[in-house]
């Protein structure tokens, strides 16, 4: 079926409004609200607008079989139109106007950051679904996507032991992400026994496009006779002229491969994806996973946006597994208490889309699979590898002279997201 | 007598402080006093909100007096917001204190990891409110009178200045955003955990930066009626309206645009301090240029060179925003599109224009 | 004549983790009569494994005579040791380089796509079924070997790839070729057919039998898949075997191939005699190198002194990486001297290439700069109108460009000629909408154009993303477009950057003639300097106004197809380019198209050559703080604009 993208997008908030008033006429009991908080408009539209869909969709089938504890699920979306402070606000909006139960979304650092006091003063629930720097847990955020040793440090093993890479390249855009997964594998690399002057580490600003010395620089780094890759951070917009200006200077996949950890394949679908060929890309998560649970997820996603052109991606997985957990929490919590859903919510167990099980940690992490792919023409990963086991999401790392003693553990007697394992003490946390 | 003058004729101001005064007794008790069941029940959501747009109209009123009085377009105007807000925004990181996630003692959690050894000397001070709220408008001020001393002296006016004001916040911008500045890079400063002893997120303490903010707005409409209606203002209105013809009356233009520029830099500092504590985070998105021109559209739209104008629309377009962002967020730029074009268009004297209109028209 | 060679005692291996085995090779079995009679000389320099019995009989011919009677070839099934990564290799040679056709995947599959549409002769020279049939009785095993590339992971697959390379059987280069390439693919049949897929088409052939398949049976193949490391191993494995294939091109590639891997004794016996062979100077040239590079490691200070000698001067960065081994590591003091000066001059040719490349960069850089704010030069510097919607005009063109791109698929380069002028007339007829619409009723108050244009731009880009969702429109650059000019190693131009240049000097030179030659360009200038005036001539200024306006979005528009082809296209691209623009603009001074065009070059060396020392970001902030300063110094920019227009 084909139908023009304008009309598409008009459907989409009309879907939300019908789901809202079909909730409305069916149910007599108040539904359970659920919080949608991703930026519709602004720079991040162009990630979050999917994730928006997705929750949408979650919801709607949930409603078709039934809803939850008898009671239909009505979805609360909100536009934090990509501006800091007002994910603070509208996350205020939604606890203290919306009453909603739990929320779902946010999806850069800051507005996490932003969001993390007003969920924890107004006791929220909140499903973080990208994967992020680390070094946080809150007794009410779930971090449904990656830590850095899920996502970055097996991507580094991976290059050390199949390409036996030596000298490091570790680009990123200059935030807090890139910084602190760049500075784990730095150390990380030198436990390893890689020397300095084989790491180089370069930071641009958001949106950078102009890489021309960059990249002239990553040539000359890899030139040295020891085999290099480059590890990228970059964020969003300044990939494209980033594999652009690669493919331009002539350095390929097999002479400097790329790994990077925030290209996937949303972010493919709006790329000339020819100079990206062979790259690589470490996620949790792959459209081209060829498992049963994924093929139907990618049913149900064609279905509920009306394209089959459209991807699936891994924060979109991250909330497939959230959403479900919540709703095997309220169903095991037989209620939709916070305190009472935050119990439950530990232990978890869901299945993730690439046939194994995500189990939510004390920490509030979940376990994942780690798989690396390799970009393919047509803007799809080729799983070139992929982790034995599922690996439990480290909140803190053990990499960071900062954060080695801390540990989160969201059950008694600790109770506590950020606990000293040498000091004995849990600091700073308003419990 | 200086009543009188201050509000001859300033019916319009009059108003709009008669609702802040009214905002300052209403708000405290339907927060505070009312029960939640009560139907008058402001709750604490609407509290912040309006604290915010109290620091908003503060700003637009910076904007103001130097726009709508000296013809001084600031492009760059949330520079000086910012840095009040980061002035305000380090004194709540060192109250902190070594209840950061890391515990450390002194540094702020994203110095621990970042591995600073030590506070960097320019965090140092910031524990005492005093000397923070002192940086709050001498920081912004001192950058003014740099910039406004250099450009003014060699008579870079209209678009040239809008232009460079622009380049410094975007400058700004690109600096906070770096790590290596220590302000926290991206992500700013947040997590706050108390002011002045009393818990930022007390409801108690919400009320009291509201009615701070309320009361700090009504000072600053206050001393900027008094300046504009003073001998330096009607020099002012001579600048912005013929500004050869001033300088060669024997006026140290230059002088004058100067130190208004100051002032109206300090009121956006106050403005970003009593911002950060009521929003809970102060990052370099509020060095963006697009901020900066935002609020410049809120002067447009309540009416330029009216003061309580810049009031009025701050109010109007953030309440429009809150609306429309939680209502439609699909329409909200396209609305906010066609106000600055319609505006600008068929309304140059704003909304306060309207009404203004309608009082000559019924006075002739 | 001929030489035969066996494996040298010492085998250094293909790696430098290679064994070492002093345990002679047995003398190479002769070749099936069959492989002679084809007239097909297997050229695989074929892998065993690194303790293996190194195995080479292999038959050369000095003199390189081309009508040489082709005679022994070698051929040793593989050894029944474990597959091992680390080899050693056989070398196969042969006499005409010529005669290697067979083994050039490019012209199998140029035969099969002859034999589909032609006769089921044309490619008789290059498949002959009674060779294969031969082949396949000379090394049954290698079918087997070929039929298990699909099983089990990357390292499974590379391993056998390893075994084939050792058979030296002359079908193994076309198959691996096309594993490299992603063309072979395997039935879902039990063994499976193995088929290669042809380079275009939906063809392919049999990679066993050679025969040509259907392209039903192609589609229902799936791909063989490879990773990185796998292609490297392989374009390693068949280096070898293409050092005489007749294409020079082949023969460079092969060469640049080897020059990374360590080359071992017997291999350089092989290069030896190729350099008799050699006739393209250019292959030549890279062939001599790799020869010295591999004479760094032999015994005789002399000889390495000479290689030391031979390489003084070369740019490549292989050469610089060995040298600098040899300079710290050799055994001769003087080989070390030679070495480290060797190095010294390269050194310093090379700082001189970087100081070219950063000009280059920085030319590059303030072409983009040129492009983004020539449109504003004139909306903003010649009209006045401080245009904050002129990034969505540049975004405006480079949607056109997608927009186009995606009506004619498979005619790209036409795709992106043909945006030019539609980009033009897109954003120029929405620029006239906006100075008809609003702008027009707001000169004089050229602050509050700012305004009102701002508000256009929101309107603009929330539209975009309405009409074609926020997601970012992929735009593809034709192969003109892409790749390098390779002056020499150190040097690469990137041509999209080199057109880029070309074309922002273009439209900046149209721009000019524009205004000074035609009555248009007149009109205009005499609008911007004295409106009534102009208008009491009888210049209908209203048009005028909508017509230069027009102007500057359109070559807006033509700047956002350029910029379509280094970055993003999304609802955002524009505020990129918006700020820079400006900072141009006033930087050169508004109301001068040179200032505009100095400006530009001018900031985008600026940040280039501060990039190296200060980063990216520093950079940025620094030519920002610079422009500020430089306002203050000189408010009406680098070119003032001189007399009355100047006050307006």
């Amino acid at each position: 079926m084909t139908q023009s993208p304008w009309l598409k997008s008009l459907r989409t908030p009309g879907v939300a409004l019908a789901l809202t008033l079909s909730a409305g006429a069916v149910q007599a009991e108040d539904p359970i609200k659920v919080g949608i908080l991703h930026s519709l408009s602004g720079t991040m539209a162009i990630s979050e607008t999917t994730l928006k869909d997705t929750m949408l969709m979650l919801v709607e089938e949930q409603n078709r079989n039934g809803g939850l504890l008898g009671r239909q699920l009505q979805p609360v979306v909100v536009d934090p139109a990509s501006d800091w402070p007002l994910f603070a606000e509208r996350t205020r909006q939604l606890l203290e106007q919306d009453q909603v139960d739990v929320i779902f979304g946010v999806w850069t650092s800051v507005a996490r950051k932003s969001v993390l006091p007003v969920v924890e003063e107004l006791n929220g629930i909140l499903f973080y679904p990208v994967q992020y720097e680390g070094e946080e847990s809150s007794r009410n955020i779930f971090y449904t996507g990656a830590a850095p040793n899920q996502q970055a440090i097996p991507a580094v093993e991976y290059l050390m032991n199949e390409y036996g890479i030596e000298r490091w390249v570790l680009a990123g855009t200059d935030y807090v992400y890139p910084r602190t997964t760049n500075r784990i594998l730095e150390a990380f690399l030198k436990a390893h026994g890689v020397a300095d002057e084989d790491i180089m580490i370069n930071y641009t600003p958001f949106g950078h496009s102009d890489w021309q010395s960059i990249v002239a620089d990553i040539r000359r780094f890899g030139s040295q006779g020891k085999p290099t890759a480059v590890v990228s951070t970059i964020n969003g917009d300044a990939n494209v002229p980033f594999y652009r200006e690669l493919g331009n200077q002539g350095i390929s996949a097999e002479d400097i491969p790329v790994i990077a950890f925030s290209v996937g394949e949303e972010e493919l679908s709006g790329m000339d994806t020819r100079p990206l060929v062979g790259h690589l890309a470490a996620w949790n998560y792959f459209m081209s996973v060829d498992t049963p649970e994924n093929a139907a997820f990618i049913d149900k996603w064609h279905d509920f946006i009306g394209d089959t052109r459209r991807v699936t991606n891994d924060p979109m997985e991250a909330h497939y597994i959230g959403f479900n957990m919540w709703v095997q929490a309220v169903e095991a919590a037989g209620t939709t208490d916070v305190d009472t859903v935050i119990d439950a919510l530990k232990g978890v167990t869901v299945p993730n889309l690439t046939g194994g099980m995500a189990e939510m940690l004390v920490n509030h992490h979940i376990t994942k699979p780690v798989l690396i792919g390799e970009i393919q023409e047509d803007g799809q990963f080729l799983v070139v590898w992929q982790t034995d086991d599922l690996i439990p999401g480290d909140a803190w790392s053990p990499h960071l002279p900062g954060s080695r003693d801390i540990i989160a553990d969201w059950t008694p007697p600790i109770s506590c997201g950020n606990f000293n394992t040498v000091t004995q003490t849990c600091s700073g946390q308003n419990y | 007598m200086l009543t009188r003058r201050l509000f001859l004729s300033d019916w319009g101001g009059i108003t709009v402080l008669v609702l802040l005064l009214a905002m300052v007794v209403a708000v405290p008790y339907a927060n505070l006093v009312l029960p939640p069941e009560s139907p008058w029940h402001l709750s604490t959501y609407w509290v912040a909100l309006l604290g915010k747009f109290l620091a908003f109209a503060l700003l637009a009123l910076a904007i103001d007096l130097i726009w709508g009085y000296a013809g001084i377009l600031s492009l760059g105007h949330g520079a000086f917001f910012g840095l009040g807000g980061y002035a305000m925004g380090m004194y709540l990181t060192r109250q902190i204190g070594d209840r950061g996630v890391y515990g450390h003692p002194e540094l702020p959690d994203f110095m621990v990891f970042l591995s600073y050894e030590s506070l960097p000397w320019f965090w140092w001070g910031f524990d005492m409110f005093w000397f923070a709220m002192l940086m709050v408008v001498l920081v912004p001020g001192l950058l003014a009178l740099v910039f406004g001393w250099l450009a003014f002296r060699s008579r870079v006016t209209g678009v040239y200045f809008a232009i460079i004001t622009q380049a410094l916040v975007f400058a700004l911008m690109l600096a906070f955003f770096r790590n290596e500045m220590g302000f926290g890079g991206n992500n700013g400063l947040t997590d706050f955990k108390d002011i002045l002893g009393f818990s930022v997120q007390a409801r108690e303490t919400r009320v009291a930066l509201f009615v701070i903010s309320a009361l700090t707005l009504i000072a600053a409409y206050v001393a900027a009626r008094y300046i504009v209606t003073s001998r330096f203002g009607r020099v002012l209105i001579a600048v912005r309206d013929a500004e050869s013809r001033t300088r060669f009356a024997g006026y140290r233009v230059e002088h004058y645009k100067l130190w208004l520029f100051v002032f109206s830099a300090m009121l956006a500092g106050i403005a970003g301090a009593l911002y950060v504590p009521q929003v809970g985070i102060i990052n370099p998105g509020e060095f963006s240029p697009l901020r900066s021109i935002e609020a410049v559209l809120w002067v447009a739209v309540g009416g330029r060179g009216s003061l309580f104008g810049a009031i009025i629309g701050a109010f109007a377009v953030n309440g429009a925003k809150t609306w429309f962002t939680a209502a439609y967020p699909q329409v909200w730029l396209f609305f906010l599109g066609a106000l600055f074009v319609l505006v600008t268009v068929f309304l140059p004297r704003g909304l306060v224009g309207i009404f203004r209109r309608r009082r000559t028209e019924g006075g002739a | 004549m001929t030489v035969h060679c066996n494996a040298p005692p010492h085998g250094r291996g293909w790696h430098s983790t290679a064994r070492r085995d002093s345990a002679p090779g047995p003398a190479g079995a002769s070749a099936p009569d069959a492989v002679a009679a084809a007239s097909t000389q297997p050229t695989g320099l074929r892998r065993s494994r690194a303790h293996a019995w190194f195995v080479a009989g292999f038959l050369l011919l000095l003199g390189g005579s081309l009508h040489a009677e082709p005679q022994i070839l070698a051929s040793q099934p593989p050894t029944t040791e474990p597959a091992m990564t680390t080899t050693g290799f056989t070398i196969v040679a042969q006499a005409d380089p010529y005669a290697s056709d067979f083994f050039d995947p490019s012209l199998l599959d140029a035969g099969a796509e002859a034999r589909e549409t032609e006769t089921a002769e044309a490619d008789d020279d290059l498949l002959d079924e009674a060779a294969y049939e031969a082949l396949e009785e000379a090394a049954p095993d290698v079918d087997l070997l070929i039929q298990r590339l699909p099983e089990g992971n990357f390292n499974d697959r590379r391993a056998v790839a390893e075994e084939l390379a050792a058979t030296g059987d002359p079908r193994v280069p076309v198959v691996l070729g096309a594993l490299l390439e992603g063309r072979l693919l395997a039935t879902a049949e039990d063994p499976p057919r193995i088929l290669i897929r042809a380079e275009t088409g939906r063809a392919g052939r049999d990679a066993l039998t050679g025969e040509p398949v259907d392209a039903d049976l192609i589609a229902s193949g799936r791909r063989i898949p490879v990773h990185n490391p796998l292609r490297n191993a392989l374009r390693s494995l068949i280096a070898v075997s293409t050092l005489s294939a007749p294409d020079p091109e082949r023969r460079a590639t092969s060469l640049r191939r080897l020059m990374r891997d360590d080359v071992s004794p017997d291999l350089l016996e092989y290069l030896d005699d190729r350099v008799e062979l050699e006739d393209d100077p250019r292959v030549m040239d890279l062939l001599l190198t790799v020869r010295a590079l591999a004479r760094l490691n032999v015994d005789d200070a002399q000889v390495r002194l000479e290689s030391v000698e031979l390489l003084r001067g070369s740019l490549l960065s292989e050469v610089r990486v060995r040298l600098e081994a040899t300079a710290n590591r050799d055994d001769d003091p003087e080989v070390r001297a030679a070495a480290r000066e060797a190095l010294d001059s390269i050194e310093a040719r090379i700082r001189f290439f970087r100081f070219t490349e950063n000009l280059f960069f920085g030319l590059s850089a303030g072409s983009v700069l040129l492009l983004a704010a020539i449109g504003l030069a004139i909306t903003f510097g010649v009209m006045g109108v401080i245009n904050m919607a002129h990034g969505e005009l540049i975004m405006i063109g480079a949607y056109t460009t997608w927009f186009i791109q995606t009506l004619m698929p498979g005619a790209l380069s036409t795709s992106i000629l043909l945006a030019i002028p539609a980009a033009f007339v897109v954003a120029g007829l929405v620029g006239i909408a906006m100075e008809r619409g609003v702008i027009q009723f707001l000169y004089g108050r050229p602050l509050e154009t700012l305004l009102a244009t701002f508000g256009i731009s929101l309107i603009l880009q929330q539209a975009v993303r309405t009409l074609f969702s926020p997601l970012n429109r992929p735009v593809q650059s034709p192969d003109w477009l892409s790749g390098t000019l390779q002056v020499n190693p150190v040097l690469a131009l990137t041509w999209s950057r080199i057109y880029i240049f070309i074309f922002a000097i273009m439209v900046f030179v149209a721009l000019l003639l524009v205004m000074k030659k035609t009555s248009l360009g007149l009109k205009v200038r005499a609008v911007a300097q004295n409106r009534p005036m102009a208008r009491a001539l009888g210049v209908r200024t209203g048009w005028v106004d909508a017509l230069t306006f027009g102007l500057g979005a359109g070559i807006a528009g033509v700047a956002g197809v350029a910029l379509s082809q280094l970055t993003n296209v999304g609802p955002n691209m524009g505020q990129a380019y918006i700020i820079d623009s400006f900072m141009v603009v006033v930087f050169g001074g508004v109301g001068n198209l040179w200032g505009t065009f100095v400006g530009a070059l001018g900031l985008g060396m600026m940040t280039k050559f501060l990039e190296p020392h200060t980063g990216a970001v520093l950079a940025k902030i620094l030519v920002l703080i610079f422009i500020i300063l430089f306002i203050q110094r000189r408010p009406r920019g680098l070119f003032p604009k001189k007399g009355r227009a100047a006050e307006a």
